[in-house]
């Protein structure tokens, strides 16, 4: 493709965020190692040059302090973006979160704003250990007044990005580590697609078909998605044609595309790298079963985390993440019935 | 930076209001609680927490704050709404839960928000510094010289949350103000048994920035140290700790019985009571007549009457309302 420019997520996240701060005076960038460093996670990189220490703002490491003036800024008219290095890190600040952030437009009838953007890293798969390997997508998205964004490419993730920035509520971008073309956290290299130079925008609460398929419906968000597309590869080499669903964004939560799905195949399998118990596999089950149970001719299953903290050890790790395997093994379990 | 007559006239009247208000949320938060205690019974469900003897606290430093001041109060909120301006009729009626109140009904006594006057609440300890310290960023960063001021209790000084708040405040030079209200107990467990320090305004040193110690409750000379913190703030030198002795003459929620202050202790408390010498003062200094007294006196009852009648006949909001302002 001539006009082809692919992007990592990173680059894309940092590109969204500078041009976002062109056009708008009241957004800033603050949290740990955000500045000269450009985010452990590259997705800061570059920023400071352009716009400073002021509007790119190196924190203490005081997570309850910064994300609590998140709060207090964004009500204060800021357009204020705020960096959790690791989402394990949440229970450090968590009042500031769930209690703050997320409550404050519904305890003020609407009238305080809270236009605010928390960034957070997850993901494991490089012994980081488990503090340093969640996901926690389900924590954030149980809890309510914020919106979930997770993207799983630098397209999305670019304009997921730029709507954030722009809602006038509490957004929690979730990038997942292996997704960021870093290569020291061994990157998925699907993740890196051709990303316009231009601004736009891609709506909260629209999930993507990423592969069309016939027999079975794979959901996933994140580093799931291509696994759930790895799968359908392997899948396919046994003649079964799976559809791929990309979430994108968790709240607001895209149940008609997925039911849409699992109508037209029969079939579902959830993905997750969040825990198994109480968590995204279950409420997108119970979404298909509460709408209408007879869309599924064979009983769900789910690939998630065992409900287990996340292992050192390279080989226990990789025994509890989810991989296309998995994926492929569930459809065969699915079929036995 | 002493308060001029009508200033201290503006203080002794918002004390008086906010006593009014506490005293009729005392009367209306039991009518249908008796003779069994039951939180959700009455017109007033849930927690109440009192401020009445710490007026002195709220009047000293708001009577310095202009509407686009942001103030951060706690769990016992009322004096510090009612000095910052919060609608008082609004008010009254989100405490009593209906669909005229601030939010509706949404947030109730321990969660009064205004966003005329820029005030924002939070029921748990401490954390209303972080948001504080945000909203003078916000105000630094804008270039207005306008202030941040978090309120807290003297309990809150053990969290996490005040000293991260205090040291970004401190590093980033920004114009807020924290103002411990030390009314020296944590519900039922006493300043002495909970804090290393006699004194919070000392931890102040902590974090590089002045810690002021004003003793006895006393709104004048709160007026004046609160008067030079908000001055300094807005000329960008940065924030400061003050700490204001004061008096809980209320149990820590309503339905408190309190066995836990020592004997005579209540007795020796409300003899000091902030409003009695407030008044004293004012007439002792000739800044007020009785006769101004009373008619301050009448016209602080008329409008707390005139809230609660405000609260009392609105509606309730329909019920799936409460389904609505997750997100603006």
């Amino acid at each position: 493709m001539e006009n082809e420019r692919k992007l990592t997520i990173a680059r894309s996240m940092a590109e969204a965020t500078a041009q976002e701060m062109r056009r708008d005076d009241d957004v800033f960038v603050m949290g740990e190692d955000i500045g000269k460093l450009g985010g452990v996670y590259g997705n800061t990189r570059g920023l400071i040059e352009e716009f400073g220490s002021s509007r790119i703002r190196d924190t203490p490491i005081s997570e309850t302090a910064f994300i609590g003036a998140a709060v207090g800024a964004a009500q204060d008219g800021m357009r204020p973006i705020v960096e959790l290095m690791f989402v394990d890190f949440f229970g450090v600040c968590f009042d500031a979160i769930y209690n703050l952030m997320a409550k404050n437009i519904y305890f003020s009838g609407g009238k305080f704003q809270v236009p605010m953007v928390l960034m957070t890293s997850g993901g494991g798969g490089y012994s980081d250990g488990g503090q340093h390997s969640q996901v926690l997508y389900g924590t954030f998205a149980h809890l309510p007044g914020m919106k979930v964004v997770c993207p799983s490419n630098a397209y999305d993730a670019k304009g997921l990005m730029t709507t954030a920035i722009r809602d006038n509520n509490p957004v929690v971008y979730m990038y997942h580590k292996s997704l960021q073309g870093m290569g020291w956290l061994g990157t998925e290299q699907g993740a890196t697609v051709h990303t316009p130079e231009e601004e736009y925008t891609i709506p909260f609460g629209v999930a993507k078909i990423v592969k069309e398929g016939s027999d079975v419906t794979i959901v996933g968000v994140g580093l799931g998605v291509h696994n759930g597309l790895k799968a359908a590869k392997l899948l396919e080499e046994k003649g079964v044609n799976a559809e791929v669903v990309d979430l994108r964004t968790l709240v607001p939560l895209d149940r008609d595309t997925v039911f849409n799905s699992v109508k037209k195949t029969g079939h579902l399998i959830v993905v997750d790298e969040d825990y198994q118990s109480y968590g995204l596999t279950g409420e997108i089950i119970a979404t298909i079963a509460e709408r209408d149970i007879t869309a599924l001719k064979a009983s769900p299953q789910r690939v998630a985390y065992p409900d287990i903290p996340i292992p050192f050890s390279r080989p226990m790790e990789r025994f509890a993440l989810p991989n296309p395997e998995k994926i492929v093994n569930a459809y065969a379990k699915m079929k036995e019935q | 930076m002493l308060p001029t007559s009508e200033k201290k006239k503006w203080m002794y009247e918002n004390m008086l209001v906010s006593r009014f208000f506490e005293e009729a949320m005392e009367a209306i938060y039991m009518e249908g609680k008796t003779p069994v205690f039951n939180m959700a019974e009455g017109p007033i469900p849930g927690e109440m927490h009192l401020s009445t003897g710490q007026e002195p606290c709220a009047v000293g430093v708001c009577a310095h704050l202009r509407p686009s001041d942001v103030v951060t109060a706690t769990h016992r909120p009322h004096h510090q709404a009612i000095a910052k301006g919060v609608d008082l009729k609004m008010m009254a009626a989100e405490i009593f839960g209906k669909k005229t109140g601030l939010s509706g009904g949404r947030g109730g006594h321990m969660h009064i928000f205004d966003a005329d006057v820029n005030f924002a609440c939070s029921g748990i300890i401490a954390q209303g510094l972080g948001p504080a310290v945000g909203a003078a960023l916000s105000k630094q960063m804008k270039g207005d010289d306008s202030v941040a001021v978090a309120f807290l209790g003297e309990g809150a000084v053990n969290q996490g949350a005040f000293h991260e708040a205090l040291n970004l405040a401190a590093v980033w030079k920004l114009p807020v103000i924290f103002v411990v209200e030390d009314n020296s107990w944590g519900i039922s467990v006493s300043k002495a048994e909970s804090t290393a320090v006699k004194h919070n305004a000392v931890r102040a040193q902590a974090y590089n920035m002045p810690g002021r110690f004003i003793a006895d409750n006393d709104p004048i000379a709160l007026y004046d140290v609160a008067g030079i913190a908000i001055e300094d703030a807005r000329a960008g030198k940065g924030p400061t700790l003050i700490e204001v002795e004061t008096t809980r003459l209320a149990g820590h929620f309503m339905g408190d019985a309190e066995g836990y202050r020592p004997d005579g202790e209540l007795d020796l408390l409300k003899s000091k009571d902030p409003i009695i010498r407030m008044k004293k003062l004012l007439i002792d200094e000739g800044v007020l007549s009785e006769d101004e007294n009373l008619q301050i006196t009448l016209k602080a009852q008329k409008l707390v009457d005139e809230a609660i009648e405000f609260a009392r006949s609105s509606d309730y909001p329909e019920p799936a309302e409460a389904l609505e302002k997750v997100f603006v």
